[in-house]
């Protein structure tokens, strides 16, 4: 361990930014998007720095801390606000920071009509400082203000247009969807606890060795509810389609390449939990494959291009969660998946926006069409992206997706053949779904509204794009040229290279199918849409009126959850108000009427006072000679 | 004489006292009744004193006494003030405290 001092930047800087942008309020107009972005691309320097001295040291000096003062200190208890960058953070810092730069660049053109850019850009920066801390933090405690201050982030910028009713409920839906999974997160920090006595990841992993299943189970149980909840998987994933409501660049950050890769970062980081609990382990790998199916699923149907890649986001996460749920082998590819899938997810996101931008956001891919010849930068960066997330050979999502594949094939067994089998057909629907939204957007006919007049973006816009376009094709290349990432991250997820011994299927075949199964998902989908009605068809297969409709997600929580917990709360008010109001009231009642019937006796005449204090002698006299008696 | 006439009188006199009080409505008669009883307890006090062959009821009479007679100008005063204010003395007519 090594003792640094500059980590509190990464954090104060653009904490110290958000709150000056926020405070100054009016006055910051001109320049509040500038200093944001100067800010956010200081943090990612710091980080690169610290990259570089990183790799200048070795083994266990690699990682570095720095604590930044006691935090809690009660009895036996002590956490301290710490910092820790190890090799699996610096992964996040870099990617925070970097995709964070570009989109805060990206979005002071994007932006540039919206009166409150200021305030747009003071939220990036609230939303970049907790995102560093979530993956900087040091201990369970650390984390969860982080993973709520990402919380606040969503919220905010999801609900940034909230005179808009639906964007304002849907802030409140991601929100509350995430309510569900941070009890899951506290839960654990409880249970840990309880069990260890202590937070800290180091202490955590110390005790892990020592501790029952049971107990185990149950945190990573709960782990994984929290990581659900953040990283809108089943059953806690309806939030992120609505979330979209949020500017663009908000999406691409957000919503594609950060925050909701922060359940994949707590798994990762508890990889010591799952490694000793099977059980919890299986429950991650259910939870994967169901999402990346169900993500899949909706990303055929939908019409608007942001719900359309919010579903393949949902996907992809699925996936990288499922990669994390086959153990120690399975954690260095889920974080490259991360790592690319933050590339090319963020770039076709910016690409949507570019799109939206010059459409009068316009988000329904039928009015779109033949884009591609107005807007070359925006397509071809689009494309690119299109092509990594595939997985075509050589773009960054062929070496991260065929991994996954490959990796769950080789889990053995039936458990292997399921989960491999899920993944290919989740490869080509995602082949499917993103043809199609190729198709509808930048080829075929204009299907334009009349008033657009679409143009290509900004150069402030395209030259982000056209950064992550270069890291959509490169960096699946030069993260697993040599096991770059995977030897890279060995210390922190103990990974023993042990897989090569018994492989179920060799790479090659695996690369071969899920090429295979891409290209049948392409060609059925240039073929379905060689035309394209401006209006849905309603007359369309069963399977695709639920899709478009979520497969039913919001109808069941409705149905489950929300109309159930409606019924609760109208017998809980009217036992409160008829039941324990009641008591309360019928109490007053009594008294009440007693006390009237008391008072006909304070009639005021002093006679009648003298007459009771005569009868009351007389009683007392009597009782006397009673008792003496 | 037997004593026990003394404390039958005293309690006849308190009686028509205490009656007195509940049913007359004049504040002048109302306080002669009260007085009557006071002095009704005195006779009682005094009696007690020759029974038992000490003196303290008898130093007890005479605080009765002195309270009585304080309470008498205290008394009247209040009485001619209602009078003054009100030109009655009934003391149903001073019931305005119910309030």
């Amino acid at each position: 361990m090594t003792t640094s001092t500059n980590l509190v930047y990464l954090i104060s800087l653009p904490l110290f930014s958000a709150a000056l942008l926020l405070l100054l309020g009016r006055i910051a107009d001109k320049w509040g998007h500038i200093f944001a972005t100067l800010v956010s691309a200081s943090v990612f320097v710091i980080g690169v720095l610290e990259f570089f001295a990183m790799q200048g040291r070795d083994g266990e000096a690699r990682a570095a801390t720095q604590k930044i003062f006691e935090w809690i200190s009660v009895g036996t208890f002590q956490v301290d606000a710490s910092l820790l960058l190890d090799q699996l953070s610096i992964c996040f810092v870099l990617l925070i920071s970097g995709v964070g730069t570009l989109i805060h660049i990206y979005s002071i053109a994007y932006m540039s009509h919206d009166r409150d850019r200021r305030r747009f850009f003071a939220y990036l920066n609230l939303f970049i400082a907790a995102m560093l801390l979530l993956v900087l933090g040091d201990s369970y405690l650390n984390l969860y203000v982080g993973w709520e201050g990402v919380g606040l982030a969503s919220y905010l910028l999801i609900g940034f247009w909230n005179q808009k009713p639906a964007y304002a409920t849907a802030a409140k839906k991601a929100f509350i969807a995430n309510r569900v999974g941070d009890l899951g997160l506290s839960l654990a920090i409880m249970i840990a606890f309880t069990q260890f006595g202590t937070v800290t990841f180091a202490g955590v992993k110390e005790g892990a060795s020592g501790a029952s299943a049971g107990a185990l189970t149950a945190i990573g149980a709960m782990l994984l509810l929290a990581a659900a909840g953040k990283s809108a998987q089943f059953p806690l994933q309806s939030w992120l389609g609505d979330a979209m409501a949020g500017p663009t660049p908000v999406s691409a950050l957000i919503h594609a390449a950060t925050m909701v890769t922060a359940g994949v970062y707590l798994i990762t980081r508890s990889n010591f939990i799952f490694d000793a609990s099977p059980t919890a382990q299986l429950m991650v790998v259910i939870v994967g494959a169901i999402t990346l199916l169900f993500g899949a699923l909706i990303g055929t149907a939908k019409d608007d291009i942001k719900k359309a890649l919010a579903a393949s986001t949902m996907s992809q996460i699925g996936y990288m969660i499922l990669a994390t749920g086959l153990g120690p082998v399975g954690y260095a590819f889920a974080i490259m998946h991360l790592l690319t899938h933050g590339f090319f997810k963020a770039g076709m996101f910016l690409g949507a926006g570019s799109v939206m931008h010059g459409m009068n956001d316009e988000v329904n891919m039928r009015r779109y069409g033949a884009i591609g010849k107005v807007m070359p930068i925006t397509a071809a960066t689009f494309g690119l992206g299109y092509l990594a997330i595939l997985g075509v050979p050589p773009f960054a999502g062929f070496y991260s997706k065929d991994k996954i594949i490959e990796t769950a094939f080789n889990a053995g067994g039936i458990e292997g053949v399921l989960l491999g089998g899920a993944t290919l057909l989740g490869a080509a629907i995602t082949a499917f779904y993103m043809t199609r939204v190729i198709v509808l957007t930048f080829t075929g006919t204009k299907r334009w509204d009349e008033n657009a007049h679409p143009h290509e973006s900004p150069f402030l816009m395209w030259a982000p794009m056209a950064v992550l376009a270069i890291g959509s094709v490169t960096s699946g290349f030069l993260l697993s040229s040599g096991s770059a990432l995977v030897n890279w991250l060995q210390p922190v997820v103990n990974e023993h290279n042990e897989r090569h011994s018994e492989e179920f299927l060799p790479p090659l075949v695996v690369s071969t199918m899920a090429l295979v199964v891409v290209a049948i998902g392409v060609a059925f989908a240039i073929l379905k849409y060689r035309t394209v009605p401006v209006i849905a068809p309603l007359d369309v297969s069963l399977f695709t009126k639920a899709a478009r409709k979520d497969l039913y997600q919001d109808s069941f929580n409705e149905a489950v959850l929300m109309r159930p917990g409606q019924k609760l709360t109208a017998v809980l008010v009217t036992t409160d108000y008829k039941v324990i109001d009641g008591l309360v009231r019928s109490v007053g009642w009594v008294i009440q009427t007693m006390s009237s019937a008391l008072r006909s006796i304070q009639n005021g005449y002093v006679r009648s006072y003298a007459l009771i204090m005569v009868l009351g002698v007389l009683a007392l006299v009597t009782a006397i000679w009673m008792v003496t008696l | 004489m037997d004593i026990a006439n003394y404390i039958y009188l005293s309690v006849l006199l308190f009686t028509i006292g205490a009656i007195g009080v509940v049913i007359r409505r004049n504040a002048i008669v109302v306080f002669m009744c009260i007085e009557l009883m006071l002095n009704a307890a005195n006779l009682a006090f005094v009696t007690f004193s020759r029974v038992h062959g000490n003196l303290s009821g008898q130093v007890a009479s005479f605080f009765t006494m002195v309270v009585a007679a304080c309470e008498v100008v205290v008394g009247l005063a209040i009485i001619v003030t209602i009078y003054r204010s009100r030109r009655s003395a009934s003391v149903d007519d001073a019931s305005l405290l119910k309030r």
